[in-house]
């Protein structure tokens, strides 16, 4: 590879290296792509049982200040207002233009604190941003010695009832502190993979001693980035740079729901968001173009930015994330497409090397998602 | 059967008289992953070296296989339409993808021996 970039590793890097990791450069970090296994068993084995997948290069982001609330939703579609301490929630970041400068987690911690998890790719630009934006009564700072792993799968909540069984009694997006194999741990009940899971934050300087007590389990496999996004195409979820950036709006991603509804129009706390006009107006509007699923009859994936077509040879817009789906033993994707045509059944073609690769429309999520929800 | 040759695009080769079957290198689908989809040229095809008539796909990559030498295709491995994970399994033996019949004697000397192409493959 032609390039003098350093890349940065993760506290799990000799972990990854001991398992037999094959490493790529993922945005500035050396980052397992897979195991040994390969990416379909590790995918189905998270759908099955349990997945553990080192997310430590995302941001952690804490915002602390009497004025971090209101700061916040001069930047996010959200209202903090009524989430309660450990709740989190998933929000954007908006532009101007009614884009998307990342997508992220926030939890509140106190009343005067937040918890942000953030792109990899966005974390740098996400921290001058909000240095900037938020007043100098607002301390924003970058969780350097923080690690982040994810627990993912039918069998994750098997292994912390043993490890710590406090954690059971969450809902999906509700927070808690706890010790796992004696490390304090701050975890979510939430993942990216349409699981039900946990997302551990705990120290640098712990992190192997975790990842090896719930490697421990049986039932516990360590998973790569490969397998970390088939599930979450399967699961219908964006990944950024893919479904969203800074020209798409969360409206036309399919994400209304993630704008609270006090931020809507005619509503208390309606707009004063970067883009709030343009975002609130395709609300109500019509949009011009919408995310869909797109399933194939055969297994070799159409990937990222492959042309898409009417069946009589129209544009029809390109896809965003494409991959070999385990579920469906077929290729699955994501796309945008123009919104007459994002009716389920539509068919549509893909141009592939010359070819033409039938798909059709269909509802996402691929996979329904199993969270934890009562 | 002649002595397996490698090229330097990770291709195997062994040479049958004029008739040469071709196939991927374990390093090659180690690197690639789960192979999920093969695309073969047609029987009969005539082929000139260096033309990218195979398509791989993996869970991973798309990588395409160029026709180490002029020829026609004699025949393609019709097992890896339903089982394209054979070259992931055995891709040297079971996992062939194409045989090749060269328009002359082939000259198979400007390829690399096991030795050569195992040192190759330590600097990729």
């Amino acid at each position: 590879m032609a390039t003098t970039e350093v890349l940065l590793t993760t506290p799990l890097h000799s972990l990854h290296l001991e398992l037999g990791a094959k490493m790529v450069p993922f945005a500035g970090y050396q980052m397992p792509v897979q195991y040994p296994a390969g990416i379909i068993q590790e995918h189905l084995h998270t759908r099955q049982r349990a997945g553990l997948f080192d997310v430590s290069h995302m941001g952690q982001l804490l915002v602390t200040g009497e004025a971090a609330a209101a700061g916040l939703e001069s930047l996010l579609p959200i209202d903090l207002d009524p989430l309660p301490v450990n709740q989190q929630r998933y929000t954007l970041f908006t532009n101007d233009e009614g884009g998307v400068l990342d997508d992220l987690m926030i939890c509140r911690r106190s009343e005067t604190q937040f918890l942000l998890v953030v792109n990899a790719a966005c974390k740098t630009d996400d921290l001058s941003y909000l240095q900037n934006y938020l007043s100098a009564e607002n301390t924003v700072k970058m969780l350097e010695d923080r690690a982040l792993l994810a627990l993912q799968g039918p069998g994750s909540v098997a292994v912390m009832s043993e490890l710590a069984p406090s954690l059971i009694a969450l809902q999906f997006m509700q927070a808690a502190e706890c010790e796992i194999a004696g490390v304090p741990c701050f975890v979510t009940r939430s993942g990216y993979t349409g699981e039900d899971g946990f997302e551990i934050s705990l120290s640098v300087d712990c992190a192997e001693t975790v990842a090896r007590a719930l490697l421990a389990f049986d039932s516990v496999m360590m998973i790569g980035l490969g397998a970390r996004d088939s599930l979450r195409l399967e699961a219908g979820l964006c990944l950024y740079g893919h479904e969203l950036n800074e020209q798409i709006s969360p409206v036309e991603a399919g994400l209304s729901w993630a704008i609270a509804r006090s931020r809507r129009s005619g509503e208390k706390k309606a707009g004063g968001f970067p883009g709030s006009e343009r975002i609130l107006q395709q609300i109500t509007g019509a949009e011009t173009q919408k995310r869909v699923g797109l399933l194939s009859q055969e297994k070799a994936p159409i990937r990222a930015d492959t042309e898409l077509q009417t069946v009589t040879g129209l544009p029809a817009g390109k896809v965003t994330s494409g991959a070999y789906s385990p579920a469906f033993e077929r290729a699955i994707a994501m796309a945008y497409v123009p919104a007459k045509l994002a009716q389920p059944g539509t068919q549509l073609n893909a141009l592939v090397r010359g070819k033409l690769r039938a798909l059709e429309v269909v509802e996402l999520p691929f996979i329904a998602h199993r969270y934890q929800q009562n | 059967m002649s002595e397996r040759k490698y090229t330097d695009q990770h291709e195997w080769l062994e040479a049958d008289g004029d008739l040469i079957t071709v196939g991927i290198t374990d390093f090659a689908q180690s690197e690639l992953g789960d192979i999920v989809f093969i695309e073969l040229p047609e029987v009969g095809a005539a082929l000139s070296a260096g033309d990218e008539v195979i398509v791989i796909e993996s869970v991973k990559a798309a990588g395409e296989v160029g026709s180490p030498l002029n020829g026609v295709v004699e025949a393609v491995n019709e097992l890896l339409g339903d089982a394209p994970e054979t070259v992931n399994e055995d891709p040297v033996g079971a996992g062939w993808l194409i045989k090749v019949r060269t328009d002359a004697a082939p000259d198979l000397s400007g390829f690399m021996d096991e030795a050569a192409y195992n040192s190759f493959t330590e600097d990729c």
